[in-house]
């Protein structure tokens, strides 16, 4: 056999059943790895060795104890969560200072569904500053490198949970998506990455950052691999009352007939700038597709310019909101003179980072009296307009493919201090948040310097089982899935 | 001298009596008693990634008050975050509702117990839910938060500016407690903090319908202080608009020990409190047929129950005012009713507006708390009623009973109060009384008829109070007249 952590977590699940390996190897075999290689890349904030192993003799024990029983595939299998998901006892820090030392007395839904079911938690992966960010270059706990070049960054914010996998630390890992954080990072680093449908998957204990966008997800090697994660995960949450009930749908990857498929291609999505390699390969994938029997549509979906203003006051607003919490008076450490309200203003502004201040400021700003209308008023009409579109193209077509970023991953430190044009990394990402809708990242070529390409994917609201059998049927057939950093 | 109208409007908030809190399964318990931070989970504490959840029974309640006071439901309404940074607001800001208030255009009528009939139509203009905040405890040289209070349901009721006087704002918060303790919602025990009020005052010159620069009185905890205050704020603006000097838009608050009213903070610093509709909450959708049964649910409220008091029972409108302002006391005086077999009602009013009362005020204890049971109240004005016991003794029996509970019957006879009705035994005892008094047997039939009093007095002395005074005064006027006649015969040889 292979090196442990080569396998695929399917593979790694068949492994298990057949009793050629146990969980308890294949958590030493990560963990080795990460103590391998993980001060190279720093996918990591912490690790939970013993808490790993725990839940790895937990599950050999399972095993063995219930041969022949269908046992979820998850069960026995390391992966890591983001830092911005509660894991009850385990340093939860969003990459912030703010949060330094904080430990949550409680489970986020989207873990407790997976620990329950057995996965084994390797421990905190790294992420932008209460996930602002598309490079990890905004946690506080320092940059993350992206596996196939430690020159570059591996996106962001999930950048730690797609390093993490792209560099086989892990078998798959958590992430969450607001304006791209799951799918930007899983093309950078070569790995497929879900964002969910809102509503989907409950947000209880996902630390808020723009409440009406956040999304759990997941990041893996393959397509097959996200299914059972995703079908754990899905499904009414009686703790979010965002979380919708409709039944989760049951996802067939048995290489489905794509002759029925309709695909629109929006023109709006290859535009100047646009990396010409990025495109060339995202066009022969929608080839590749056409090839198989789909049929590819050029769709409009006219609003997309204004999704990125659209975002920037939406996302700031609520995070403005939600960030207010981060006062020192429960947790985190509390900085000043020790007196109200001279602490709040020192803690907060010693402990913030500089994005998540110029966002909770702009949030501020957005929500003023005399320009609320004007600014979250308005935003909040022209997110609308975003959603009909998609509703207009849903009409026509079963799924949208276009670009996942307009670039391979970038240099560590390229937009230096230009926010702006960091914010337009995810002009093709935001759209999918600000509908609702679910997407799907995953590779399909390289540039000249060996940087992964991804192709997204997006559904109709709830409609994950569609994005799931096309890519899965893609994958079927080509092998930039299995190509993996040399580490 | 000018002239003014005080126009006044009320805020105010109640938390409502669920068992958990409005956004979590926490209970909610005594903030005055229980152990600091004992209720408290991620939600309440504002912990990173917990969310909130409607609590429907909060919902359930809030209706059945929206109804009470004759609103508007909405079909949908919006729960929105308001922002401000203080150390018992856990997570920065307060879900409460802004845009879209759950219920709005009611009315409540107040009653005045003094006045002959009742009256005046107080306007609410919006009944809202929100969460209530924790509670700063202040050391010497620190503070101390504790969150047992941080998200229990809290309902807020915005009068229209319609009151024109301290005592009516008084009386509009007195009529809402009660409607609140009718419904079963608040506990009205405004010393635990349930009830807080915020008045705002303004005056206008006697008879314009403009509206003067108006000031927000906070955080008035009894109605003492609220009546208090705005006297007092009253006087205060007068006083500047007298000497021409214009009153400043102001948020203040009360200073107990002083008695005055203090500047808070000044309309520069005023807040911006950026509401924005609360994305962690759908909106909330209120079933048509759900707002039914709750108002068929509805008990009787206070001003209807008062109305059929007094054409039921016949009681006045002060004794019906007082017997409806608790459900509990018009339960107690109904079922007294019902068990009496034909007593007065106004007689049993009587008794337990003035003697039961009397002693339940004096000790503390509320009327279903009492050992006098509403049976027994009811005996007892019957006893009363029918001369099987004096009233005297009657006042007697229901220190017992509210001491020691029984029946009536069982106390007249263990303290042997029931009246000597026996003609013959009383005639011997007016005999013996006369006989043992020949002086004043001879000033009366010498003129002195005052004296019959005294007699009266002595013989009831001589039965320690137990015989019917209506069978001694006819034993003693046949006695007195049978000595006049043998006086007049003998005089007469």
């Amino acid at each position: 056999m292979a090196e442990l952590t080569d396998l695929s977590m399917l593979e790694a699940a068949s492994a298990l059943r057949a009793g050629d390996v146990s969980s308890t190897e294949l958590t030493r075999a990560c963990l080795d790895r990460i103590r391998a290689i993980d001060g190279d890349v720093h996918a990591f904030l912490t690790v939970t060795d013993d808490l790993a192993l725990a839940q790895a003799e937990a599950a050999d024990r399972k095993f063995k104890t219930r041969p022949g029983e269908e046992l979820p595939l998850v069960l026995g299998i390391p992966i890591a969560v983001k830092d911005v998901l509660c894991v009850e006892g385990v340093p939860t820090t969003c990459g912030s200072r703010i949060l330094e030392g904080y430990r949550p007395p409680y489970s986020a839904t989207s873990v407790t569904r997976l620990v329950e079911a057995g996965a084994v938690i390797l421990g905190k992966a790294n992420t932008d500053e209460f996930a602002m960010g598309s490079s990890t270059e905004n946690s506080a706990y320092g940059v993350s490198h992206n596996p196939w070049n430690l020159d570059r960054v591996p996106g962001g914010s999930s950048g730690g949970p797609a390093a993490a996998v792209a560099a086989r630390m892990c078998f798959a890992a958590l992430g969450t998506d607001t304006g791209g954080s799951v799918r930007q990072p899983a093309a950078f680093c070569g790995v497929s990455g879900l964002k969910t449908s809102y509503g989907r998957i409950s947000r209880y204990g996902l630390i808020a950052y723009g409440s009406s966008l956040d999304t759990v997800g997941a990041l893996a090697r393959n397509i097959a691999d996200l299914a059972p994660i995703f079908s754990l995960m899905a499904g009414h949450d009686p703790l979010d009352s965002t979380s919708v009930t409709d039944p989760v749908p049951e996802i067939r990857l048995n290489g489905a007939d794509l002759r029925e498929l309709r695909i629109g291609v929006p023109k709006e999505y290859f535009i100047e700038g646009l990396q010409p390699e990025v495109e060339t390969a995202v066009r022969e994938a929608i080839d590749a597709f056409r090839g198989m029997g789909a049929e590819i549509r050029e769709i409009s979906l006219p609003h997309t310019d204004l999704a990125v203003p659209v975002y920037y006051l939406i996302a700031p607003a609520e995070a403005s909101a939600n960030l207010a919490r981060y006062d020192g008076v429960r947790y985190g450490p509390r900085r000043g003179p020790g007196k109200y309200p001279d602490d709040y203003f020192v803690t907060r502004g010693e402990l913030f980072g500089d994005e998540v201040k110029r966002r909770i400021m702009l949030g501020t700003y957005a929500l003023s009296a005399g320009y609320y209308d004007a600014y979250y008023g308005q935003a909040q009409k022209v997110r609308t307009l975003i959603k009909q579109d998609f509703d207009a193209a849903f009409k026509d077509v079963d799924l949208i493919a276009c670009p996942v970023a307009p670039t391979t991953a970038f240099g560590i430190g390229a937009h230096g201090d230009d926010p702006l044009s960091m914010y337009l990394e995810d002009v093709f990402t935001l759209p999918a948040n600000l509908a609702g809708i679910p997407g799907l990242s995953f590779p399909v070529g390289f540039d000249s310097d060996g940087l992964p390409i991804g192709m997204q994917f997006m559904a109709p609201h709830l409609k994950e089982a569609q994005l799931f059998s096309a890519a899965h049927t893609y994958q079927s057939a080509t092998s930039w899935h299995t190509s993996w950093p040399e580490l | 001298m000018t002239d003014f109208d005080p126009v006044i409007g009320l805020e105010v908030h109640a938390e409502l009596l669920t068992r958990s809190k409005m956004f979590c399964g926490c209970a909610v318990v005594d903030s005055t008693a229980a152990e600091p931070n004992s209720s408290v989970c991620e939600i309440c504490s504002g912990m990173p990634g917990s969310l909130p959840v409607i609590n429907q029974r909060a919902v359930e309640y809030a209706l059945r008050v929206a109804l009470a006071l004759n609103c508007s439901i909405a079909e949908t309404s919006v729960f929105a975050r308001k922002n401000y940074f203080y150390p018992d607001l856990p997570k920065g800001f307060q879900i409460t509702q802004y845009e879209f208030p759950l219920a709005t255009d009611g009315w409540i009528e107040i009653d005045d117990p003094s006045a002959p009939v009742s009256s005046k139509r107080v306007r609410i203009r919006r009944v809202h839910l929100e969460e209530d905040t924790g509670k700063l405890v202040h050391r010497e040289r620190h503070s101390l938060v504790d969150y047992n209070r941080s998200g229990v349901p809290l309902l807020e009721i915005v009068s229209e500016p319609d009151l024109g006087s301290a005592d009516q704002a008084r009386l509009y918060s007195l009529s809402l407690r009660s409607l609140l303790r009718y419904l079963e919602v608040n506990s009205g025990d405004l010393e635990k903090g349930v009830m807080r009020f915020e008045a705002n005052v303004s005056l206008r010159p006697a008879g314009s319908v403009e509206l003067g620069t108006r000031t927000e009185i906070k955080n008035l905890n009894s109605f003492r202080a609220l009546s208090r205050s705005i006297e007092y704020e009253i006087d205060r603006q007068a006083t500047l608009l007298r000497s021409g000097k214009p009153v400043a838009q102001d948020t203040l608050g009360w200073n107990e020990e002083q008695q005055i009213t203090v500047s808070q903070r000044s309309k520069e610093e005023a807040h911006d409190y950026r509401y924005f509709p609360e994305p962690d909450l759908p909106p909330l959708h209120i079933d048509e047929t759900w707002v039914e049964q709750i108002r068929a649910d509805l008990p009787e409220l206070p001003a209807v129950k008062r109305a059929r008091f007094m054409s039921e029972y016949g009681l006045n409108a002060y004794a019906a005012g007082v017997l409806t302002a608790e459900r509990s006391t018009a339960a107690f005086y109904e079922a007294a009713i019902e068990s009496s077999q034909g007593t007065s009602p106004v007689k049993i009013a009587n008794w337990l507006s003035g003697d039961l009362f009397g002693l339940l005020n004096e000790a503390g204890v509320e009327i279903d708390q009492s050992k006098v049971t509403s049976e027994a109240l009811a005996g007892l004005v019957a006893l009363v009623e029918t001369g099987q016991i004096s009233a005297a003794s009657g006042k007697a029996v229901l220190d017992v009973l509210f001491a020691e509970g029984g029946s009536p019957e069982s106390v007249v006879e263990k303290e042997g109060l029931a009246q000597v009705q026996d003609q013959a035994a009383i005639r011997l005892i007016v005999e013996q009384v006369l006989s043992n008094n020949p002086d004043q047997v001879s000033e009366y039939l010498a003129g002195k008829p005052a004296l019959s009093e005294w007699f009266v007095g002595q013989i009831m002395r001589e039965t320690r109070g137990k015989a019917d005074p209506a069978r001694v005064r006819t034993e003693l006027d046949a006695a007195l007249l049978a000595l006049n006649d043998q006086e007049q015969s003998q005089s007469g040889r």
